[in-house]
């Protein structure tokens, strides 16, 4: 992906460029509003990523609303030290499409753009999803391994249609929260593992291969291949 | 006592303006004072009207038969006995309005001389130079102002016949009744007027305070215009107004900084550690083992440290009323369930049993995400301290104009001192010193109640046990 970063802080920033790299991306970087919204409109990016807070004048919100209002659909993840719920709300309504608060785990951030960069089409909405044997089917909400049926309660069956929707690629605790019970909290403990484990009992039970992986310090992925 | 906040209203007056008892009314007081006045100025009108009417015709009377008095002593003394009697009768003669009343008898015998009364009054006592009494003056009973003159072996009684005097008098009492009326009813309709004008004139400023107690910085006091006391009074209020605006801007400013000028160190700091562990071979010399754990423990302290600043930030934010942006209205048992189910795996991982008491639909209006984390936070509790093999209950009632959200657990309770000061920041009881958490959580609990103009409330969940177990209180005004 050809992902634009626009972040005032150069040691963030280049933390930030390093990791995006060494996964893959391309990363221009800007350190501020203007240079950035030069750049997010005259060159092709699949990603952009804006501070909240940004010194020359355009901060991050102005900058996703001149974009925006340019008729600019790429997807806007905020990076941002302000945690107040009305400035993500801000962010958000401003046309950002994620928003993450500093300090943030690269994981965290990683599987965020990956999300964002991959965002299933809305255009050809599929009924069946499938991950190696398992496949799950949104119309009948059945979910079968290997042709055998596995009963799953209805939140169980949200959080694998996540999963599985983003099969190959880390979703965090935190997006699963926000995505599959769409509470923005901070639930103290590691409520979401005890769940991820009962799906995955569920899922595996009576098979050698596993199909969830945790991806330590970051998250869970569905993936066929071990 | 603390005042209880009228439910319902959030960002309107929380506390609506409803007039104080009557007797305790300031507007009250100034209308009774003003009838009052209005009454003490009507006496005095009819006192001066009474004095200068009736008063003025009784004080002319007397001048009269004084007059008299003197005019037929000297009479007497120039022609005795016979001069007396003929001036009499001519007087008597002269007299058209018949109103003059004369009466002259032996001072021994009594014998009537002259006059036109048939006898000597029998009531009034025998030394009294002056007197009222009533006469059969012409063959009617009539009132009558009386002198007596004592001369050498005569009596001379000589008077005014008072009737008009009276009738005058009656027609001024019924007025006076009758305009008494019409006082106490005009002071009565001037004081109503008064205290209602006083607390028309209140009512805005009123709103307005109520508003701000509740939260809402924007609002201000409505002029009337009329560039009076109570507009002026408005006008110092907004001043006021606008300066605290500014101060909380300001203060919220700050915070806005804090959080930048700290979490940006912050992520540097983990970014750095991030990178430091990504450089160092997974599997290598037990240096290196002993190394990466240390960089990953500086990672989860950081963490740490993030979480709290968080928690601290979002507690301000609710004090402050500034999530009161995201007020909507929502289904509450709908956000209990998912509370339930979100902690129901982790309660039974731990042996414990998660039960949920919950109405169909309740509807409240509040922040949704900050409701379910302050049940989070409570279920969070009471998971920790409940030893395995016990309930932990979340129900919610309503129980009008309130709804109740309990989460109920067999712990080991909270001790009575304890309670009091659960809610405050950092503070934890001896007994949780070993368990992880930051002391936060009931703080945020309270101030999520606070921003929804509800209430905290910690107590036994069955006293007469041992261990009595906790039961948390979660009190929001109904929508």
């Amino acid at each position: 992906m050809r992902i634009l970063l626009v972040e005032d802080d150069a040691e963030v920033a280049r933390f930030v460029k390093k990791g995006l790299q060494e996964a893959g991306h391309t990363v221009e970087h800007a350190p501020n509003g203007r240079d950035g919204l030069f750049l997010a409109a005259s060159e092709q990016f699949d990603l952009l990523m804006l501070d909240r807070m940004l010194p020359g004048g355009v901060d991050g919100v102005r900058l996703v609303e001149t974009l925006r209002s340019q008729g600019t659909r790429t997807p806007v993840l905020f990076l941002s030290a302000l945690s107040a719920v009305d400035e993500r709300v801000k962010g958000l309504k401003a046309g950002g499409d994620d928003y993450l608060v500093k300090p943030f785990a690269f994981a965290e951030l990683l599987a965020r753009v990956e999300a964002l960069g991959r965002r299933p089409s809305v255009d050809a909405p599929a009924t069946r999803l499938k991950v190696a044997d398992l496949e799950l089917d949104l119309l009948s909400r059945t979910v079968t391994r290997a042709g055998k049926r596995i009963d799953v309660q209805p939140r169980e069956f949200r959080l694998l249609e996540h999963l599985m929707r983003h099969a190959g690629q880390v979703v965090t605790r935190t997006m699963l929260l926000e995505k599959v019970w769409d509470y923005h909290f901070d639930p103290q403990t590691n409520v979401i593992d005890v769940h991820v484990s009962r799906l995955r009992q569920k899922l595996d039970k009576g098979f050698d291969r596993p199909l969830i992986h945790t991806v330590r310090n970051a998250g869970y992925m569905i993936r066929a291949e071990p | 006592m603390r005042r209880k906040r009228a439910p319902g209203a959030r960002a309107q007056p929380p506390v609506p303006f409803t007039p104080p008892r009557l007797l305790r009314s300031a507007g009250f007081r100034f209308a009774l004072l003003f009838a009052a006045m209005f009454a003490s100025a009507a006496v005095a009108l009819v006192a001066v009207l009474w004095w200068a009417t009736a008063g003025a015709l009784v004080r002319q009377t007397d001048a009269a038969i004084r007059a008299d008095a003197t005019a037929l002593t000297e009479r007497w003394r120039d022609g005795y006995r016979a001069g007396l009697i003929e001036a009499i009768e001519e007087r008597l003669a002269v007299d058209v309005a018949n109103e003059s009343i004369y009466l002259l008898v032996e001072a021994g015998t009594g014998a009537r001389l002259a006059g036109n009364l048939d006898r000597w009054p029998t009531d009034p006592p025998a030394d009294d130079a002056w007197f009222r009494t009533r006469v059969l003056h012409d063959g009617v009973v009539a009132r009558a102002r009386l002198h007596r003159v004592n001369l050498p072996g005569l009596r001379l009684l000589i008077g005014r016949d008072e009737t008009e005097r009276q009738q005058l008098e009656q027609l001024l009492t019924e007025g006076v009744v009758w305009a008494s009326g019409a006082v106490i009813l005009f002071a009565l309709l001037g004081a109503w007027l008064m205290r209602q004008a006083l607390q028309r004139r209140m009512r805005p400023a009123f709103a307005t305070i109520a508003a701000i107690a509740g939260g809402d910085l924007s609002s201000r006091v409505v002029l009337s215009g009329r560039g009076d006391e109570f507009d002026r009074l408005a006008v110092t209020m907004n001043t006021m107004l606008d300066r605290i605006g500014t101060l909380m801007a300001g203060v919220r400013g700050v915070s806005d900084a804090i959080a930048h000028d700290l979490r940006t160190p912050i992520a540097r700091a983990r970014a750095k550690l991030e990178e430091a562990l990504a450089s160092t071979p997974e599997t290598s010399t037990p240096e290196g083992g002993a190394l990466r754990a240390a960089v990953e423990q500086g990672i989860a302290d950081l963490d740490n440290i993030s979480r709290i600043f968080q928690a601290l930030l979002r507690i301000a934010e609710a004090e402050a009323g500034a999530r009161r942006a995201a007020f909507a209205t929502f289904d509450l048992p709908q956000v209990l369930s998912d509370a339930a189910e979100i902690y129901e795996a982790t309660a039974e991982a731990r042996g414990l049993n998660l039960t949920t008491d919950l109405p169909e639909r309740l509807e409240l209006v509040g922040d949704r995400d900050l409701l379910l984390q302050a049940v989070a936070n409570l279920l969070d509790n009471a998971i920790k301290f409940t030893p395995p093999g016990g309930t932990v209950q979340l129900a919610a009632r309503a129980d009008p104009p309130w709804v109740e959200v309990s989460v109920t657990d067999d712990g080991p309770g909270l001790a009575p001192e304890d309670r009091a000061r659960a809610g405050e920041r950092f503070f934890r009881a001896d007994q949780s010193r070993g368990t992880p958490g930051s002391g936060l959580g009931l703080s945020l609990v309270r101030a999520v109640a606070h921003l929804h103009a509800g209430d905290l409330r910690l107590e036994d969940a069955k006293p007469e046990r041992n261990p009595p177990g906790l039961r948390a209180v979660l009190r929001l005004p109904a929508a």
